[in-house]
Order: structure tokens, then sequence, then C-alpha cells
């Protein structure tokens, strides 16, 4: 009876807080990892920037976790049957934190004089708009050269952040003093960052949607070692470490903790895929059965369960599966040292030593090295790890001075966005360690990759990227690990703190404490 | 004296101005470069991009020019921009100075203080179980690794005991003003500035104790002794102030640390100091930043150094200062 009694409880609480209206009230603190350099999303887009600037600058949309469009700044939008007009409808009442009102002139001003600027990403993707007006101050029309189905994926806060016209027109962006002091529109405002201490961020009251944002402070704290990191959850001084913000041996310690739940969501649209980069212009990685012999010869789901606690999943694809268009194609590599050994056989591979470049983000990827030296090793590839810290593995990877290094890379919600970058030829320069690094080089994969980022509707992109997916698969340019599972550890009262493919950045807004 | 002073300081400025060229060249020697590394972070980047990033830095000049630059620009005291953060370097370092010599002097006054004393006191009771205690305290902190000692003290006395707070400069959002404020501050100054001192208060300890039982087998303390003077007064007058000498020179050596010898401590405990700043400005190859910082602790070190040699002279008149 008394169990019966409390189990009837539990489900009369457990409706009570589904139906309950979130509360207001309450402030977070949250880890922001490293210091970012600049809250001003417009000027730098590195991930802490994001993280936090994502609360004070919105754009025109929002992004579920299948990657389909949700307003924010556009109230509606349309996209016309060919495929080359987009118009938008902006939201009501939505004043920058400075008090002025936020009009489609900002909108163009951003799309056409600032970012153009600033951002590479923003360069290309205006490459393929034949223009952009605004008829009146509520809607904004994009016209495009040609149908580019991704182009509706294009418009989040990290890639087309809205900046205020009235502070910036006329003036040097990079040096502007409002950068200083961010002014956007979005559901919190700057306060106060105490370098190398904390970020505070306040409720912005003026909000264009009734009732939110429910928190009237964020605070981001800046706590440079990971071990404190972890402490500082434990003893509740942190509500929120969101994903990667401490070393995956500490997860488990952490997520036993009591009233403290985790999610992997958040990340669906920068979808990060870990890889090795293989260098494809030197002997013997220029011989795609070598490179197939390493696939095989790597143990995924062991660095999966073991060095990233179980989250993640190993890839199966140049595509993460988060990603629209991704397909299992054959062939797959599943772990087979004994198929390694005979194709290294069969091209008569004569043991010589590989240099392997871990990436320097932390113990888990150091360790991750020693694993994947250990299993080539058992196939017989002798490896040497060569460690250096992240401005020296730029410098190596942009300058194609390495036989294996490991990366891991954003797909950023579209294969013509985040993936074909890694793959085609006319992506192959030096310089930069975010392109086509490998050196790989496919007239058909090329031929492919611009089909399908013009092919529309959707449908047709996908019969290319099926055919695209299985090439790429069989000449394994690159030896794919895993689709990184970054959780995000937080105290159980917060709740919505993920409601957008983009995490918490974006989702604070939404987040209340429940009461 | 005058002369003297004048005459070393002289020679610091030229020392300083070897080092500065020392560093900007060993800071360029590494790998990569400040545009790179913030295109890197960007996880994307363009030729224009970089190449905008490089005109902004002045890092498109050649090598010699940007030393000149530097250099020119260093001798007006003008530490030039950081280019990560977009902001004056002497700003930045004003900004974290309080932090880091709240820290660094509370560390120092422990460290001397406390080392002074429980080495004397060793000195005093040699052979018995206080000395041996102390001894083997002292070398068990030498020993230790400093950022060890430090989670393990967050360990206990943050997670465990709950006493005092683990990370941080104050507690953010409280709005604590005045006294309590400074009391909030207290707080947080406790475990860090502790852990920081322990390493150099063993060093004290050894080194008072060992010097102080030489000084004891001399001629003058059985003087002392054998005109009736009581054993406190001979200790502490005649004993401990001749003993003093190394302690001095090393305590020179600690104080010339004060602004960039924390970056162990300041990262656990999240301490917004100097140490830090410099630590991540070499991570992200912030030139100007970190060059800015060893000009300032180089500084410091020459400063101090001068310091510990008049400070010799007022502990032992018979050291004669000379150019």
């Amino acid at each position: 009876m008394r169990r019966l009694l409390s189990t009837s409880f539990a489900i009369i609480l457990m409706a009570g807080a589904a139906f309950a209206a979130p509360s207001a009230g309450g402030k977070v603190n949250l880890i922001v990892q490293p210091e970012p350099p600049s809250l001003m999303i417009g000027i730098t887009t590195n991930a802490p920037a994001l993280a936090v600037g994502g609360n004070i600058y919105e754009s025109l949309l929002r992004y579920d976790e299948k990657l389909q469009p949700m307003p924010s700044l556009a109230k509606s939008w349309d996209i016309s049957p060919d495929g080359l007009t987009y118009t938008f409808k902006l939201q009501d009442n939505v004043k920058f934190h400075d008090g002025k009102p936020m009009t489609s002139a900002d909108v163009l001003f951003t799309v056409n004089d600032f970012l153009m600027k600033t951002q590479p990403r923003h360069r290309n993707t205006m490459a393929r708009v034949e223009s952009v007006s605004a008829p009146d101050d509520k809607t904004v029309i994009f016209k495009l050269k040609q149908p580019f189905e991704p182009f509706i994926r294009s418009f989040a806060f990290g890639s087309q952040p809205i900046v205020p016209k009235h502070v910036y027109e006329g003036t040097d962006y990079t040096t502007n003093p409002a950068n200083e002091k961010p002014i956007g529109t979005g559901p919190f405002k700057f306060v106060e960052w105490k370098k190398g201490s904390y970020i505070k961020l306040e409720k912005n009251k003026d909000y264009y949607l009734d009732g939110k944002p429910y928190l009237d402070e964020l605070i981001y704290q800046i706590i440079p070692d990971g071990a404190s990191r972890a402490v500082a959850f434990e003893t509740g001084k942190i509500d929120i470490l969101p994903g990667g913000s401490v070393e995956n041996f500490d997860i488990p310690r952490l997520t036993a903790l009591p009233n403290t739940c985790t999610t992997e969501k958040g990340w669906e649209y920068f979808a990060p895929l870990s890889w090795l980069w293989l260098n494809n212009r030197t002997a013997p990685m220029d011989n795609p059965k070598f490179r197939q012999a390493i696939m095989y010869a790597m143990d995924r789901e062991f660095a999966k369960d073991v060095l990233w606690n179980g989250y993640g999943k190993v890839a199966t694809s140049p595509f993460s599966s988060k990603l629209p268009f991704y397909s299992e194609q054959e062939p797959q590599y599943a772990f087979d040292p004994a198929k390694a050994k005979a194709l290294l056989k069969e091209i008569g591979y004569d043991g010589k030593p590989l240099k392997l470049l871990p990436l320097p983000y932390g113990e888990t990827w150091q360790r991750w090295a020693e694993a994947v030296k250990q299993n080539l090793g058992d196939v017989g590839i002798p490896v040497e790890i060569e460690s250096t810290d992240v401005a020296g593995w730029n410098q190596r990877t942009a300058n194609w001075d390495y036989d294996i290094a490991f990366t891991f890379l954003y797909q950023n919600g579209d294969p013509a966005i985040g993936v074909e970058r890694n793959y085609k030829t006319t992506q192959i320069s030096k310089g930069s360690p975010w392109n086509n690094v490998e050196g790989y080089s496919n007239a058909d994969v090329d031929k492919m990759f611009d089909d399908a980022a013009v092919a529309y509707p959707a449908a047709e992109r996908q019969k290319i990227y099926d055919k695209l997916q299985a090439k790429i698969m069989e000449d394994v340019p690159v030896a794919w690990l895993l689709e990184l599972g970054f959780p995000t550890i937080y105290n159980c009262k917060f709740k919505d703190i993920v409601t957008t493919a983009n995490g918490l950045a974006e989702s604070m807004r939404d987040a209340y404490i429940e009461k | 004296m005058a002369r003297f002073i004048a005459g070393r300081l002289l020679k610091a400025i030229v020392i300083l101005i070897c080092i500065t060229i020392l560093n900007f060249f060993l800071i360029h020697a590494a790998p990569g470069d400040p545009a790179a590394v913030m295109a890197g972070e960007a996880g994307e980047t363009d030729a224009v991009f970089l190449q905008q990033l490089r005109e902004r830095f002045g890092l498109d000049q050649p090598l010699y020019m940007q030393l000149f630059i530097y250099l020119k620009s260093v001798v007006q005291l003008d530490l030039g921009y950081s280019y990560r953060q977009q902001f004056p370097v002497l700003d930045l370092i004003a900004d974290r100075l309080p932090a880091t010599l709240l820290l660094s002097l509370s560390a120092f006054v422990i460290s001397l203080g406390l080392g002074i004393l429980a080495g004397a006191v060793a000195s005093a009771r040699q052979g018995r179980w206080s000395d041996t205690l102390i001894s083997m305290v002292a070398l068990i902190f030498y020993a230790t690794p400093l950022f060890w000692l430090a989670l393990m003290a967050v360990l206990l006395f943050s997670v465990q005991l709950g006493w005092l707070p683990g990370f941080g400069y104050e507690t953010v959002g409280a709005g604590y003003t005045g006294i309590a404020r400074a009391l909030d501050i207290l707080s947080h100054l406790v475990l860090p500035a502790l852990t920081l001192g322990l390493f150099f208060m063993a060093v004290y300890v050894r080194m008072t104790r060992a010097s102080m039982l030489e000084v004891n087998t001399m001629d003058f303390v059985k003087t002392a002794k054998a005109k009736g003077l009581r054993p406190g007064v001979i200790q502490r007058r005649h004993v401990l102030r001749n003993a003093l000498l190394p302690v001095v020179t090393l305590a020179g050596l600690q104080a010339g640390q004060l602004v960039g010898g924390a970056v162990l401590i300041e990262t656990v405990f999240a301490w917004p100091g100097i140490g830090r700043l410099m630590f991540e400005a070499l991570s992200q190859r912030d030139y100007n930043l970190l060059l800015g910082v060893f000009v300032i602790s180089a500084a410091m070190v020459l400063l101090f150094n001068l310091i510990t040699d008049v400070l010799y002279r007022v502990v032992d008149p018979r050291i004669r200062v000379t150019s």
C-alpha cells in the first residue's frame, strides 16, 4: 500500500512537473573554456566566443535537432518553388540592447557589409547570392543565382549574427569600441567581463518574446584547469558544465553525483567528426590500400567505450550521421587486424615508420594517440608520436608537415558547407588546417560535390550524395574515427537548457529553474 | 651609495634591453603565429582572412622591422597592443597586477615569516623531536610538486570539509562591499597563498636552520655566552642576524618572481593573475602580450636584485657596496 501510494505520488509529481509553467528568476553559473578573445561573434567565431555570444546576438533562424529551421529574428519565411527566392518576415518589436529598433536595414547591413569584411564562410555563402533587398522594414528577400538547397541552413547565429547598423556603419569594424561591450538583440545583455575570472550577462527585460528569458543572470566562470573545473561542479559552484569542459576520465565520477543530469544533445549543427589526416602526397599513404589497412587496424569501438566513456558513435561515412544526406554505404571498416595485415602484405609495405601528430587538446587526445599507435603497431606499422602545442599543430597541419595527424571538424549543418571543404581539389591550399589538408584529389568526387551542392530539391541531392559517400569510403582519403559526443553535465533543477541544434549557446532563453 | 645605485640602474637598463631582444627572437622562433592560431580557432579560414589578420598585427613586416618598432615603443614605455584581446598590453597587465601582487606578496610574507621562525626554532632545538618534525615537514613541502599540493588542498579543504572556496578571486555576483568583500577575498586567498608559499617556506626553514647552526659554533657566540647574555637574546641579536645573509639572497630571488612566478597556482585556483595571462599568451602566440609580461618580470628581477644588494649592507654593515 505504501509503495502504491509513493508510486502514485511520484506520478502526480511528474505530471505536475510536466505541466507547470516555467518559473522566472534565478541565476546560472556555467563554464566557458578557454576564455574567449572577444564576444563580438560577427568578428570572432571560435567556440568559446559563440558559447557566450549566442545569448547576446541572434540570427534570422534557429534549428531543431533535425536541423529543421525554427523562427528566431525571422518569424516566418518562404522559399519560392524554383528554390531561388527566400523571403523572411521579421519579428515585431525587436530592439537592440541600446534601445534602438532592429529592422531589415540592420539585416542588409549585416549580410552586405559587415560580415563580408569579417567572415570567410559568409563570403562563400554570398558568392551564391544574386541580391539581397528589403521592400519594407520587416521583410528581407534573398535572390540566389542558382538553387542552393543548403542556403536555408546558413542563417544560424554562428554564421550570421545580426549586428546593429547604427553602431557600426562607417566605422572600422574590428576596432569599434562596441566590440568591448557587445550590442545585440538577444535574450541576455552584456554586463561585465572581469578578464581571467568571469563574464556576466543579465536578462534583457525588453526581449520580444513575452516572459522570456526566465533566468535573471548568466555567469560564465573562467577556470583554466580541468581538474579544478570538475571540483567546481562537485562543490556546487558551477551548475552547468558544457560539453568538453572537463577531461573524459572525470565524467563518470561527475555523472554519478546526486541530482546530476547529462545530455548529448545540442551538437547536431556542429556535428563534430574526428579523423586522422593521412598525408596522401607521400608514400605509403598515397596508396588507397594502405589507407584502408589503417581503417581495418583501428579498434574504434575501444576508443569510444574506454577513452570517450561510450559517448559518441563510430564514424560510418565522411558525413556525420547527424548531418542531412548522411547514408551508410559500403565498404565499412570493422576492426579486423588480419585484413589490415593482408592488405599491407599485398602492397609490399616495407615497415617505414610514420609520424603521428596528436591533437594538443588535453589528456584524452594524448591517450587516443597512444591507442592508435598500439593498433597500428599490432599490424606492423611502426608509429612515432610527436607532441606539439596548439600553435605548432596548426602550423604543421596547415603546411602539410606530417604523416598522420589527429583532427576533428565541425560539419556546420550541410555537406556542401562543412564536408566538401575537406575533399575537393579546389580546397587544397597551404595555410589553413581546415581545408583539404590530406591532399586528396579525384575529378569524379569534385564533380559530384559540385552537382550535389546545387541540385534541387533535396531528393536530387540525396541521390548524388549516396554515390559520393560510397566512393569516398572506398578511397579513404582520411581515416575516420568517431562522431564525437560531448556530454553536457548539469544540475537537474535546470530545465530546457538545450532546445536547439546549437545547444547551450542559444538555448538559455528557454532555460528555467524548476521550483 | 647614490652612485652605486645609479650605476646599477644603468646596467639594469642595458640588461633589460638585451633580454627584450633575446625574448623577441625566442618567441618568434616558436612555430606558428598569432594569426594562424586565431584562424585555427575559428575553425575555418581563407587566405584573405589570414592576410587581414597579419596586416592588422603588423606581422607582414620583416622581422627586423617588427623588432625595431617594438623596441621603439618599449623605450617610450608603451608595450603595444595584444593581438588577441584587442587591448593595450599595459592595461591588461595593470588589470591583473593587484590580484597577482596580493597573492605573491601574501605567499612571500607567509613563507619568509614562517620559514625563518620555524628554522630558528629547529636550530635552537637541534636534535630534539620538534627539530626532526620541522625538518621533515619542510623536506616534504620542498619535494612535493606545487600543483599536486594545490589539488590536494582543494580536495580536502574545499570538497571534503567545505571550509574554503576552491577557486576564483571573490564570490561572483554576491555584491559584497567593504569589509565583507575583503573577508570574501581573504577566504579565496588562503589556499593559493599557502600552497604557493610552502615551497619557499621549506627552503627558508632549511636555510635558516643550517645557517644558524653554523653561526652557533663561532667564537663571538661563545663570548656572548661567557659574558652571561640570556640564550634568547644571543639567538635573536647575534646568531639570527648573522645567519640571515643567505636567507636575504634567497628572498631576493623569490621577490623577483613576484609578478610572473605563480603560473601553476594561478591556473589550479583560477586566480586571475599575470602568470596565467603569460601562459595563455604563450599558447596563443600573442607576441606583444607575452613580451610585455617578460619585460615587466625581467624589470622586477633586476629591481629586486638591486634591493637585495642594498639590503646586504643593512643586514651586515661589514659588506661594502661598491659599484
